[in-house]
């Protein structure tokens, strides 16, 4: 096995960045951050029904994706979608009543973790078929395209996704087309428990996308700016016509697989190399080197966080279970 | 309606089909066509001559990529647009199966209703000397999918009133003719009172989910779709001259599926009689079997009976073919059967 070791980028000056916008990516991964431990905790406990995939640790890579989007764009998500979901605007009520099957979740409870999302923020409900979402992604960046009307859409995927023929389909017909795509890989190096260089003799992914005559790039992904800046750009190029580009985003899963798995198979030394890059404690350091941003700002945020996390729970414990009539609801459109 | 029949409006199932898809296409620019070939028509012409009406950015022709330009279609109709998908064989969208099964005819209903998606597609289905792999009864199939809507006329008439309507709904909808009925460059043309007939050139649709009595009858009815309506017109007509009075009920839509005009009809005739092409198996003359004996049985005078495709794929050779296939003989005799056996299990196989 490969160990790809995290090396993060040298890090620039803050100064061209907003503050807004730097106190919102904070904001959304720390969201991210404490939705996640909040929502492990749950199922620990037994109080939450179903299976998880948590991100925790690909917040940066997840947040700063989507902060480099406008309004309108759309993205997919993936198995491991509460992050991006959260990322995008979906409320955090909304995704935590879904967690637990509530009416008030954002699909009436009819999708749960594997499905999360809301259309109407830009975050088409999740798929949680690896590499089905991509030829969707292309298809709604062609109703776009033929629109004229400037969205994007990006498509989240995770390393698992490359070896799966809907992605190379969707890759092929997103170039031909100069469909206005982002291609988004969260590569955490693992599918289950397959680390990616088992099963793939590409040293990074994004080398793919030159076999599609694509634009392919490989970030530090566990760094807010460095994939914003990326993906900005990435974004901007679809929306001129340019075409899909790739950005390949590497990043760690702090958590196993799934709920019941520790990731035990995973090597101690690539495990510490990569822990120690947490993106949250390091974009807060990131952060306190600009003179704009004080260390009690970003203390009230967290406190913030912490007090929306909670009441999100609130809100899904205390939400009507779906009515039994509406199972066969919701099939087709009138 | 059809009284002003004049020989220029006769019919062949891919006339009526594409006649359909134009008058769409002229009157919704959401509409476009994609397709393999796009140029040549596709297989069986249901495309030929769109790609010089309406132009590249609305007739698409796609890479052999089946399942990519599926899942292409469902995000398209996600934001807004009527994708009309062309399928050179039906048998073809095996490749596109997730993309069908967990994603077209799910995401509307796991999102709890956020997005539809206004999506058909046209899938040549059916045996036609071909071979296995170009032969398989797609129907039979993609019957078991809750979340799509299945249609398969049989008859010109119908083929553009359903495909009109079905252009037109706002979910996928799966439009499956047979091989054997385009009757398009010069291929054979399985013949019937049906196979060609006037086809109104006014607007018209017919809804999704009404079955149609293709032939009135007292003594026994024959529910058929696809080829196998024509066998089983040809086979009434023939008994006719013996004597026997067959009711012939096309259900036109599969999904949804019209169990009430079936009904209606089995309520005159006392007997059932399901002709279907897709292998016995779990085929959707078996969910015909089921609703009728559920609801019907009192009116019943015989067993109900079913012939189809034993369950083996298609073989080549035309003798073998025609082995398995069910035709007008096969149908012939279980009428038969029935009628002079009445109460009785029937004897041996189909």
């Amino acid at each position: 096995m490969r160990i790809t070791r995290p090396q993060q980028p040298e890090r620039k000056d803050l100064s061209g960045f907003a503050e807004n916008l730097l106190l919102e990516m904070y904001r959304r991964m720390l969201l991210i951050r404490r939705f996640e431990l909040k929502v492990n905790e749950l199922y620990q406990e037994g109080r939450m029904p179903g299976t998880i995939h948590l991100s925790h640790g690909q917040e940066a890579t997840t947040v700063g994706a989507c902060l480099a989007l406008d309004r309108d764009d759309v993205i997919t998500l993936t198995h491991r979608g509460h992050g991006q979901a959260l990322a995008k605007g979906v409320p955090v009520e909304a995704v935590m009543a879904e967690l637990f099957g509530k009416a008030t979740g954002c699909c009436r409870g009819k999708g749960g973790s594997l499905h999360v999302g809301d259309l109407s923020v830009g975050a088409l409900p999740a798929i949680g078929i690896v590499g089905a979402s991509s030829p969707i992604a292309a298809g709604m960046a062609f109703a776009f395209q033929r629109a004229g009307n400037r969205r994007i859409v990006l498509n989240f995927f995770g390393d698992g996704a490359v070896n799966e023929g809907d992605w190379h389909e969707a890759m092929n017909l997103a170039a031909l087309w100069k469909l206005p795509v982002v291609f988004l890989c969260e590569n955490n190096f693992y599918g289950v428990s397959t680390h990616i260089s088992e099963v793939v003799l590409n040293e990074y992914l994004a080398e793919r996308a030159a076999a599609y005559r694509m634009r392919g790039v490989t970030v530090y992904g566990n760094d807010p700016i460095t994939v914003y800046d990326t993906v900005r750009e990435a974004a901007g190029g679809a929306r001129n016509g340019e075409g899909p580009t790739m950005v390949e985003c590497l990043t760690y899963r702090r958590g196993g697989h799934k709920r019941d798995d520790r990731g035990s198979y995973r090597p101690e030394e690539e495990v510490d190399a990569w822990f120690q890059r947490d993106p949250i404690p390091d974009f807060r350091e990131y952060l306190l080197t600009d003179e704009r941003i004080t260390p009690e700002q970003l203390d009230r945020l967290e406190g913030e966080i912490d007090a929306a996390v909670d009441r999100a729970v609130d809100f899904a414990l205390s939400s009507p279970d779906p009515q039994a009539s509406s199972a066969l609801e919701d099939l087709y459109a009138e | 309606m059809r009284s002003d029949r004049r020989e220029d409006r006769t019919l062949t199932i891919v006339e009526a089909l594409r006649e359909a898809l134009r008058e769409e296409m002229q009157r919704d620019a959401s509409v476009f066509l994609m397709g393999e070939d796009i140029r040549l028509g596709g297989s069986f012409s249901f495309t030929l001559g769109m790609l010089d009406t309406f132009g590249a950015e609305r007739v698409v022709n796609t890479p052999i990529s089946e399942s990519g330009f599926i899942g292409l279609a469902i995000g398209a109709a996600i934001q807004g647009l009527r994708p009309v998908v062309d399928f050179q064989y039906g048998d073809f969208l095996f490749c596109a199966m997730d993309q069908i099964v967990q994603q077209a005819a799910k995401l509307r209903y796991m999102s709890g209703g956020q997005v539809r998606i206004p999506l058909v597609i046209h899938l040549p289905t059916g045996a036609s000397g071909r071979g296995a792999q170009h032969a398989n009864s797609m129907e039979g199939f993609l019957f078991h999918i809750p979340g799509i809507k299945l249609v398969a006329p049989a008859s010109p008439y119908d083929a553009k009133g359903l495909l009109k309507a079905a252009i037109r709904d706002n979910n996928p909808v799966i439009l499956c003719a047979h091989k054997h009925l385009y009757g398009s460059k010069g291929r054979q043309l399985v013949e019937s009172s049906l196979s060609t007939e006037y086809v109104p050139e006014e607007e018209y649709t017919i809804p999704l989910g009404v079955a149609d009595v293709k032939r009135e009858g007292r003594d026994i009815t024959v529910v058929a779709n696809l080829l196998m309506l024509h066998h089983a017109l040809n086979a009434a007509a023939s008994l006719a001259g013996e004597g026997i009075d067959v009711e012939v009920v096309d259900p036109r839509t599969l999904v949804p599926l019209d169990v009430e005009t079936i009904g209606a009809s089995v309520r005159k005739t006392g007997r059932l009689l399901i002709v279907e092409e897709n292998n016995e198996r779990g085929g959707w003359g078996a969910q015909v079997a089921a609703e009728v004996a559920s609801r019907e049985f009192g009116y019943l005078k015989a067993p109900i009976r079913r012939v189809a495709t034993p369950d083996v794929p298609i073989p080549f050779a035309p003798v073998l073919e025609s082995a398995v296939v069910p035709g007008e003989e096969r149908i012939r005799r279980a009428v038969l059967e029935m009628l002079e056996a009445p109460g009785e299990p029937p004897q041996g196989g189909n």
